[in-house]
């Protein structure tokens, strides 16, 4: 006869009350996980999405994510030409803030040579960008569609392609755009002085054939470390495989936000095992003269026990599941990506039965403690 | 009662027992001699706060002796210390108790509280049903096997307690004002009860009670009076 489970449904109402207020704390919980998860996944999608081996920057940066590079237009060329790399491509990346209607829509722009390596990794619908100016493959989230127009700059751009869930890693929207009207853009965007050096052809740095960073595929049977060596012959260039890169990013980018979110998610599991400690801790209060029964006709402390945890690890795996089915049906109306992903899930169930189990040490010590004559009074 | 008496069920020798210290310093209970044989129904009275409970117990091993020796079935339990480690297998196996706020567990309902002490002690869930559905039928509460204790008469509930403390077969029952909540009739029952049990388990049957038309249904009466056995009167029957 299963005492815990008996108990629960004799005080349902109450039960599940409280199961659902710590469904909520496990939720907010669940949520601080995945909206972690969201940021390590967008800062990664846009690195992700030229489906590289080996990033070319300018000698010294960390770019083009962390630092800017600037590096001149026919990198691309000297790349290609190395041993090893199969495939390269120029890119440019910048933020922009255009108006569409009403709205502002801030956009993470990505210029790439159309046919080379760099554009957008799928296309959801509509096509890529073909070598005619003025077209860009906008994602989903930037709310255009195919055949909308938006003036970026003093060009007008008509959206021929869409994307999924293609964000930089601030969480703003990605438009890819022809590297060429990616460099008028940022050419005509750059500050006035610069502008007008650029014009008298001064700084080389300057000139509209600039771009942040050359990517390439290397073949299977070349190491790409090999070829960032080799790259790095040019006293100008700096070069770091796809995964430094990702490092890097999740470093300088993301680490902040970890311990920024780390530390909250340790808060919040603080203060849930407190809360379990403290409802465990009522729900044996209250039970204070039933156990005392308990043990006058003789119930063992197995039993007494058992009781307590059951009803302890109850508690949790029903608040979890209300948590986690909640943060399921919302997370997609977060701002910002939210990411669930399975293991993370099983981790927090495992961390909230630990919780419970260490929580109800509280309860367990009381009932154990209850005298059996207190049950004996009126 | 035969005058050959088997060996003791229930011995207390010199048993005794004080509340607090000092000022506040309670005798509830002062040097009891007691003996207490198989198929007896023995009856405790006295006026209140006079130690019945306490003595009751005491013999049931759910509060402490200050001084004495306590004896169960041949067994020393008490001699200045307990000497069984596991008081509440003992209670289990041996001791029936009838409580007098009858102490059902309020989230099982009545066939539950009665098994439960059954499944404790090892039985099977049927065995435990049929047995707590025996016991629920004689004492008149088995319609409402279902019901949850909160919604039992005063009278229903100490029946179902009396089930409860009945189940396992106990060879020493002890029974706080088992009847105060029941007619004469039910009370009749009770007793009727309470002397086949005593009869065919040969058990000791100890039965505190302000009742005094059950006094005619016991083999021995106890007086209790601040706390001292002031008489036993064996004439009854
Ligand atoms: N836990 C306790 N702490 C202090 N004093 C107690 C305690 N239990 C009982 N007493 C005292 O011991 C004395 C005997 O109490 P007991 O409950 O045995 O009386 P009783 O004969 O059962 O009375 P009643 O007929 O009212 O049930 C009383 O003076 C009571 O106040
Ligand atoms: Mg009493």
């Amino acid at each position: 006869m299963n005492l815990a489970a008996r108990d629960i449904r004799h005080h349902l109402g109450r039960f599940l009350l409280t199961a659902v207020g710590l469904g909520l704390l496990l939720g907010v919980v669940l949520s601080m996980i995945g909206i972690y998860r969201g940021l390590v996944a967008d800062a990664l999608g846009l690195v992700r999405s030229p489906g590289a081996d080996l990033w070319v920057v300018e000698t010294g940066t960390r770019g083009p994510f962390a630092e800017g590079s600037r590096i001149p237009g026919d990198t691309r060329e000297s790349i290609a030409r190395l041993a090893g790399v199969t495939e390269a491509g120029s890119m440019s990346f910048q933020a922009f803030e255009a108006t569409h209607g009403e709205r502002k829509l801030r956009l993470q722009v990505v210029g790439y040579e159309p046919g080379r390596l760099g554009g957008p990794p799928e296309i959801a619908s509509g096509r890529g960008v073909s070598r005619e100016r003025f077209e860009i493959v906008a994602d989903e989230k930037t709310g255009l569609r195919l055949g909308e127009r938006l003036p970026m700059g003093t060009d007008v751009f008509t959206v021929v392609g869409t994307t999924r869930g293609a964000v930089s890693s601030g969480g703003d929207p990605v438009v890819w755009m022809s590297l060429k009207d990616s460099q008028t853009l940022q050419f005509r965007l750059a500050p006035a002085p610069a502008r007008r050096e650029a014009e008298r052809g001064a700084a080389a740095t300057a000139t509209p054939d600039t771009i942040n960073a050359v990517v390439a595929r290397v073949s299977p049977n070349v190491s790409a470390e090999s070829v960032a060596e080799a790259a790095e012959r040019w006293k100008h260039l700096s070069a770091m495989t796809q995964e430094q890169q990702e490092t890097i990013l999740t470093r300088s980018v993301v680490e902040k936000a970890r311990q920024q979110i780390g530390l909250f998610t340790t808060v919040l599991l603080t203060v849930s095992t407190v809360i379990i400690a403290l409802i465990i801790y009522t729900m044996t209060m209250d039970k204070v003269r039933e156990i005392a029964t308990l043990k006058l006709i003789g119930a063992p402390d197995g039993r007494i026990v058992g009781l307590i945890v059951q009803q302890a690890l109850a508690l949790g795996l029903i608040g979890f599941s209300v948590g986690a089915s909640l943060i399921v049906s919302v997370k997609d109306h977060f701002p910002r990506r939210v990411v669930m992903l399975p293991e993370d899930a099983a981790g927090l169930a495992l961390v909230v039965i630990v919780v419970c189990l260490v929580a109800s040490g509280l309860g367990v010590r009381l009932a154990l403690r209850v005298d059996p004559a207190t049950a004996l009074g009126g | 009662m035969t005058e050959t008496s088997p060996a003791a069920l229930v011995e207390c020798r010199g048993l005794a027992k004080h509340y607090g210290e000092g000022d506040t310093r309670v005798d509830a209970l002062k040097a009891v001699d007691l003996d207490l044989r198989p198929g007896e129904v023995v009856g405790l009275v006295g006026p209140s706060g006079s130690g019945k409970t306490t003595l009751l117990n005491l013999v049931g091993c759910i509060v402490e002796p200050s001084a004495g020796v306590l004896r169960l079935d041949g067994e020393t339990v008490w001699d200045g210390r307990w000497l069984r480690p596991d008081l509440r297998s003992l209670r289990l196996e041996k001791i029936g108790f009838i409580f007098q706020f009858h102490n059902l567990l309020p989230f099982l309902d009545v066939t539950e509280n009665v098994a439960l002490v059954l499944d404790m002690a090892g039985a099977s869930k049927e065995d435990a049903a049929a047995r707590a559905q025996e016991l629920l039928d004689y004492l008149e509460v088995g319609h409402r096997r279902k019901a949850k204790p909160s919604s039992l008469s005063g009278g229903e509930a100490q029946r179902v307690a009396i089930a409860r403390a009945l189940a396992n077969r106990p060879r020493i029952i002890l029974a706080d004002e088992p009847t105060a909540a029941l007619d004469g009739e039910r009370a009749g029952i009770v007793m009727d009860l309470l002397r086949k049990v005593a009869v065919e388990q040969s058990a000791t049957v100890v039965v505190v009670t302000h009742d005094e038309k059950i006094w005619d249904r016991f083999d021995r009466i106890f007086t209790l009076r601040d706390g001292r056995l002031v008489g036993s009167d064996g004439a009854r029957r």
